[in-house]
């Protein structure tokens, strides 16, 4: 029986998101060729939009893509294959004819995949290239998606990753996993890497935010899969630590903006709009990488302690209910892992929480002295509020004029500018400007 | 693959303590593993000369291509299985401290 062609083009979209990752790294392997690798993925999959609808969807879609892709990628080297490059491009046909069809269990495949998300990771590559290409090749977006998804031209996007695969290849970036004197360094790498495709597509607001939003997607479905590659090794924690604080930001993507598109802060948001079911999950992996992180003696990464603030705040069932003590602790213990005039803010914010406005006032105004976060609009921003919570209007209100002359984006100075209007004094506001 | 490090001063690096260049050291490990193939420091940019060749005319000037406040110190023509060994090793050399390396992979003209 031929199964429908929405049953077969849901088979050949599962099948993508599974098997993408293994087919196309070990392909790489084998011929050292990335864009004939991706190539030859992309026709086994166009060969299957074709095939399964006619002639049924295939007991192991993982061999059959398999097949497919090895088949033309042994076609395209037959072809391509000139006098002089005979021997070698013989040699790895021979290779490409013996190799495993094998499936997701296959333990050279897993090595496969963290291979190709390693070298597509290296810091030798520019961090917009490293982003492309892992959601090119591990992820198997086309060309055409990243593009829209990062607001650029499919040529543009092109050239991005034809540049980053020739310095691949013309500058000797090895294909592998990283020997262990690197692997902590380039892990961390990994994680950043997903962590910015993350916040690419969380952050993103309004009309962009339908287009970017896969990303943040994108990233979470990587990041599972970097967690069950890195199972058992000393790095699991912080990357399970990365994903449950990617799981609590995601839980609340539906009440980060109003109807109008405006930010709604984590303190108004609407908590019923959070998602359960990601908190728990969030929750739970957390839990999780903290007891392995125990048993193994591992100290606590940024992610993980990232995510443990995150998770103050996300089972918190009211803004007023949130352990702000353990926040402040938290970001204590932030500053001291990765410190940064940001963090240094956000513990402000944190005691001004526990301990009132003045203690927090008191450590912003510290951090505004020193200039570090000089033309940082949130420094102003949290400023602002601190004030006008000390009933310091006027003083207030320089202060979000201020972070609303430094704000990014229309979206944050529209809501700076709702908060102006708050702390006007009724007699004498004339409206802005 | 070869590599050529350009060893680069850094008007941005901390400032040079001979007591910490460890150069000899560096020139011995990279001699023993069979890195090197070719290096040497440069004479400062006051001694260099630019030639250029226009419609057929020699011409000659005083001074490097580009004034720039970095300048090129030194070079060394390394062989190394890959990228990650070429940064290895720049990142052994005391200029990786008191200034900065560039790494060019280098590119066989095959004639």
């Amino acid at each position: 029986m031929t199964p429908g062609l929405t049953d077969a083009r849901t088979a050949v979209e599962a099948a993508s998101a599974e098997e993408t990752a293994r087919i196309t790294a070990t392909l790489i392997r084998v011929t050292g060729d990335w864009s004939l690798a991706e190539d030859c993925v992309q026709d086994a999959f166009a060969r299957a939009l074709v095939d399964w609808p006619e002639h049924g969807i295939p007991r192991n879609p993982g061999a059959w893509l398999t097949t497919v892709a090895r088949n033309r990628a042994i076609d395209r080297m037959r072809s391509a294959a000139s006098e002089k490059r005979a021997v070698r491009e013989l040699a790895i046909i021979a290779q490409l004819e013996g190799m495993e069809e094998g499936g997701s269990s296959d333990p050279a495949a897993e090595d496969d995949r963290l291979r190709l998300i390693y070298t597509c990771c290296h810091p030798a590559l520019p961090l917009d290239a490293r982003v492309a290409l892992t959601l090119r090749t591990v992820a198997g977006l086309t060309t055409g998606e990243i593009a829209r998804a990062f607001l650029v031209s499919e040529a543009t996007m092109s050239k991005r990753l034809v540049r980053a695969r020739a310095k691949i290849r013309d500058a000797g970036i090895p294909y592998r996993v990283p020997p262990p004197e690197l692997r902590a360094e380039r892990t961390s790498g990994v994680l950043a890497v997903l962590y910015l495709m993350f916040n690419e597509g969380y952050s993103a607001t309004g009309g962009e935010s339908l287009i970017r939003e896969p990303l943040a997607r994108e990233a979470i479905r990587l990041n599972r899969l970097l967690v069950s590659l890195l199972a058992g090794s000393p790095h699991e924690p912080e990357a399970v630590g990365l994903l449950a604080l990617m799981l609590f930001h995601h839980a609340r993507r539906s009440s980060r903006t109003d109807s109008a598109g405006d930010l709604v802060t984590l303190e108004e948001q609407d908590r019923d709009l959070w998602d359960q079911a990601e908190i728990a999950e969030a929750a739970a992996l957390l839990a999780a990488a903290e007891q392995v992180g125990i048993s193994r003696r591992s100290r606590p990464g940024s992610y993980r302690v990232q995510a443990a603030i995150a998770a103050c705040h996300m089972t918190a069932r009211t803004p007023g209910s949130t352990d702000f003590a353990r926040v402040a602790w938290l970001y204590d213990s932030l500053a001291q892992i990765a410190p940064s005039p940001v963090v240094e803010l956000n513990r402000a914010v944190a005691v001004a929480m526990s301990q009132g406005p003045e203690a927090g006032l008191a450590l912003i105004d510290r951090l505004d002295r020193s200039r570090s976060l000089e033309g940082y609009y949130l420094l102003p921003a949290a400023k602002a509020d601190l004030l006008r919570r000390l009933g310091r209007k006027l003083e207030a209100r320089d202060e979000y004029q201020r972070a609303r002359e430094l704000a990014p984006s229309e979206a944050e100075r529209r809501y700076l500018g709702k908060r102006l209007a708050e702390t006007a004094p009724a007699i004498t506001y004339e409206g802005e400007e | 693959m070869e590599y050529m490090l350009f060893i680069c001063s850094d008007p941005a690096a901390p400032e040079y303590v001979a007591a910490e260049d460890n150069i000899v050291e560096w020139v011995a490990e990279m001699e023993a593993r069979g890195v090197s193939r070719h290096g040497d420091r440069l004479r400062p940019v006051e001694d260099a000369t630019t030639v250029t060749v226009r419609a057929g005319e020699v011409v000659v000037s005083d001074g490097p291509f580009a004034e720039t406040k970095e300048w090129i110190a030194g070079y060394d023509i390394i062989a190394c299985a890959d990228l990650d060994e070429a940064i290895e090793v720049a990142s052994k050399h005391p200029m990786a401290r008191f200034g900065k390396i560039e790494i060019r992979p280098v590119w066989p003209l095959g004639v």
